[in-house]
Formats: C-alpha cells, structure tokens, sequence
C-alpha cells in the first residue's frame, strides 16, 4: 500500500439550489476511521460517492483534498450496501474484477491468500447465490481489499446484515483495512461508538464533532464507554442534546 | 402427468376433432383431408418432404446465423461507440418501422428464385429483434455494477466483454425468442414470392394441384421445424435467465 493518507472535505453539498448539508468541515485522518452518523435524507450517501469520485446529481461548493496535494482519482473505493457481486461469476472472479476490467494479470495467489484471510478459503468457486448475506460481504469486503486504494469509503455495508454477522464483519474489517483512510457512513449509532476514531453527526445545518472514548477500535461490545457512547449518539440522533 | 403425455393427450384430442369434423361434415378431400389422409400423405411423399425441407431449412441456418451474428456485433458496436449510437440509431428505428415481409419481392427481384433472396430475408427478419433487444440490455446496467466499473478505471471494452454482455444475455435471449418465431414465415413468404425449391415451394405447389392432402404434410413439416426451433431459442433464453 502507499503511504497513509488524510482527507479533508469542505464547503455546503448541494442539489441543485437546494442545500442539503451546510458548512461541512470533515477531517479525516491517515490510518484511522472517520465516522460520519446521520439520519436518512442527509446526503450522507451523496458524500460517499462525492467522496469516491463517482458521477452524483449533488455538488460540493468547497473541495475534497487529499494531504498530499495530489488528486484523488483512482486512490478510493467506495463498499456500497449492496454487496454489487456479479451473479454470472464465481467468488474469486469477483474478487479479481479490478483487475480483468483494467486489462491487468489478475493475481490469484493475492486474492487466495485475501479469501483465507476472510474466512472464505474454499469457496472461490461458489456463485454468490449460492453465498449467505454474510458470506457475500465478505466477498465484497475481499474485493475491496483487492483495490488495494488508500481511501476506503464503507457506505452502511453492514446495514443490511444480522446483529452477529454484524458485528463479526466490523471487527474482520477493522482488521484488514488498518492502515487506511477509512470513512464509514452509517445509521447505526452502535456501529459508530463501536468503529469511530473520529465522528461527525450530519444534518441540514453541518457536520457537529462527536466525542469518543480514547480507545482503540473495533470496541467491545462488552465495554462500558463504548455503550455510554452509543446512548449519547442516540439522545443526540433524536435531537435531545444540542 | 408429465408435460409429455399432456402434450401428446391434446394432440390425440386435437387429431380426433379434426377427424370428426371430416366424418361429420363430409368435406370433400381436396377442400379439408383428414389427420389419416394427411399422414398417408407424408408417408408416401417422405423423400420428397425430406428434400424440400432440407433446402428450406438451410436457407433458415444460414439466414438465421447471419441475421443474429451481424445483430449481436452491431448491438456491441452501438453499446461502444457513442458515433455509431448517433449515426445508426435513427436509421434502426426507421427500419423497425419498414414492414420486411413487404421487401419480398423486392428481393426476390435483386437475387433471384435461389438460396440467397431466402437467406436474406430470414436475416433481415432477425437482425433487427436480436440487435434491438440485445442493445437495450447492453444499455441497462445497473448503476451498482456501473459505479463498479467506473471506481475500477475499467477500459471501455473489457467493460463491454466482462459486465454488459453477461448481464445482457436474457436481453438477447428475449432477442432470440422473437428471431426464432419470425425466422420460419420469412423463409416461407419468400419461397412463395419466387422459388423453385422448398417447403413453401411446395405448398404452393401442391394448392394449385389440389393435393390438398401433401400441402398439409408440408404444413406439419414446417410446423415442426418452427417447434423445434422455438424450443432450442427458449432453452438458450431459459438457461441465461437462470440464476439472475
């Protein structure tokens, strides 16, 4: 991987006159996870592919800037919800797609040694049908991990998951994304006091700073602070606290 | 009961109520033949069956892989070049709108009684379905998997080979379907405009000659041939659904 990478993103998203986030001042550390926690509506998704280089009807009046000054085009990769597997292929020619779409060699012993490292050793030849919910984030996860980018933006890809499968996929991937600019967008007020190095609550008027335990993530579910936190993302989620 | 007894239970059904009618009604043989007469017929004149059908049916090879072969490679062609989609587009929705069995004469005129007016009116027939149907599911990709290729950087044609095509095969699956139904009455309309061979050929034959009887044997020859047809175009359509 390249060296480690900081994201700074300022200035109002817009949908056309419409704003729908003002004043935004997000500071994303190298080698840490930035969480941004938001209702619905938000444009949280709108930052993520903002964010990841991808075409989006909303526009940011600031700019995004990465800490060495140099663009950030083909250095993020964006995990979305869906897990955006290709039916017709098998596990390992998802996880190798970067590559083949690049015209590149796809480097199978990298992506074996990837499916081990996950949990899926043995299913490189599945077809995702065949795959659980679970299994195929993994997969997902896998093919993230094949890009290989210094910028990782997780787009609530655990949402959709069970609690268990959940939280075991949290910790997975704050293992094997060390190291990286990650930037997780969620809903999950749990899933931000359990992953956040730095949060920011989103809504109509900016991004607000959350305080976090000084404790290394993935936090354990067991850890007093880590519920503590999650209890006060709620009241301020609902609007209680200012 | 199996799909094949059932099939073959309304067929006996069928056979049975056309015998009936001829019994009953006591048509003369040269207006309407019973299932017998008709099977008699096509005993007797298998030779003869099998080699018109044999000169039918390879113009319908021929003209059908011509007319999905170009159909694909201009549906890619399109799905490629945003000149092409400009410059072909219009004129493809204008040929949509021309009713081909019309042009058989036409081509007839240009080509002649043989093999090729046959073929290229089966290709003409079915390159505008399979290339409009395969087209549009080359077009429709869903924005997940076009946000994957688009943060892959991926090149416009391994784009087009490893993501479009695949997703488009029950596109031009629907594509083949329609191909399959069409391919038969372009071949038949054509050999009855202007041939010296043939199924249609003989049908036309046949009429003229009041052998009422061999002109149905034909009939369920060629109805034979758009079965079987049909069946291997859905086959093909069926597998691609699969799984998707």
């Amino acid at each position: 991987m390249t060296t480690p990478l900081a994201v700074h993103l300022s200035g109002d998203l817009m949908l056309g006159a419409r704003m729908l986030a003002r004043g935004l001042d997000l500071h994303c550390p190298a080698a840490s996870w930035t969480v941004l926690l938001g209702p619905s509506g938000v444009g949280k998704s709108t930052l993520a592919r903002l964010l990841a280089g991808l075409p989006c009807p909303a526009h940011l009046t600031g700019q995004i800037t990465a800490s060495d000054g140099a663009s950030l085009e083909g250095r993020a990769t964006l995990m979305a919800q869906t897990d955006q597997l290709l039916p017709w292929a098998d596990v390992l020619g998802n996880i190798t797609l970067g590559a083949r779409l690049r015209g590149q060699k796809p480097d199978r012993t990298r992506a074996m040694a990837l499916l081990d490292r996950i949990g899926l050793a043995g299913l490189a030849h599945r077809k995702p049908a065949t795959l659980s919910g679970g299994q195929r984030q993994r997969v997902a996860l896998a093919r993230t991990l094949m890009e290989d980018r210094p910028l990782v933006i997780l787009d609530e890809p655990f949402s959709a998951l069970d609690a268990a499968t959940r939280a075991m996929m949290q910790d997975l991937a704050a293992d094997t994304l060390q190291g990286r600019c990650v930037i997780l967008i969620t809903h999950d007020p749990l899933e931000a006091a359990r992953m956040a190095n730095r949060a920011y609550l989103l809504g109509p008027q900016g991004a607000g700073s959350i305080a976090l335990p000084d404790t290394q993530i993935p936090r354990a579910l067991s850890d007093p602070a880590t519920l503590e936190t999650q209890a006060l993302l709620y009241q301020r989620l609902m609007g209680k606290v200012a | 009961m199996s799909r094949v007894s059932r099939a073959a239970l309304s067929l006996v059904f069928a056979l049975t109520l056309w015998q009936g009618i001829v019994w009953a009604t006591d048509v003369p043989h040269f207006i309407l033949p019973g299932p017998a007469r008709v099977g008699a017929a096509l005993l007797d004149n298998a030779a003869l069956l099998m080699g018109q059908a044999g000169f039918t049916l390879s113009n319908l090879a021929m003209g059908l892989t011509a007319g999905i072969g170009l159909g694909i490679l201009t549906a890619l062609n399109l799905a490629l070049s945003p000149a092409a989609r400009l410059l072909l587009r219009p004129l493809m929705v204008f040929a949509q709108a021309v009713p081909i069995f019309a042009l058989a004469p036409i081509i007839t005129l240009w080509l002649g009684y043989g093999a090729p007016s046959k073929i290229v009116m089966v290709a003409l027939i079915t390159y505008f379905p399979v290339t409009s149907a395969f087209f549009d599911g080359l077009m429709r990709l869903p924005t997940a998997l076009d946000d994957l290729c688009h943060q892959m950087q991926a090149r416009p044609f391994r784009r087009l080979i490893l993501i479009q095509l695949p997703h488009a095969l029950p596109a031009l699956g629907s594509g083949l379907r329609l191909a399959a139904v069409q391919a038969p009455f372009a071949v038949i309309i054509a050999e009855w405009v202007g041939a010296s061979r043939g199924l249609g050929h003989l049908m036309l034959l046949s009429n003229g000659r009041g052998q009422t009887d061999l002109m149905f044997a034909a009939l369920i020859v060629l109805a034979a041939i758009s079965l079987c047809l049909f069946t291997a175009a859905d086959r093909l359509a069926r597998f691609w659904d699969k799984g998707r």
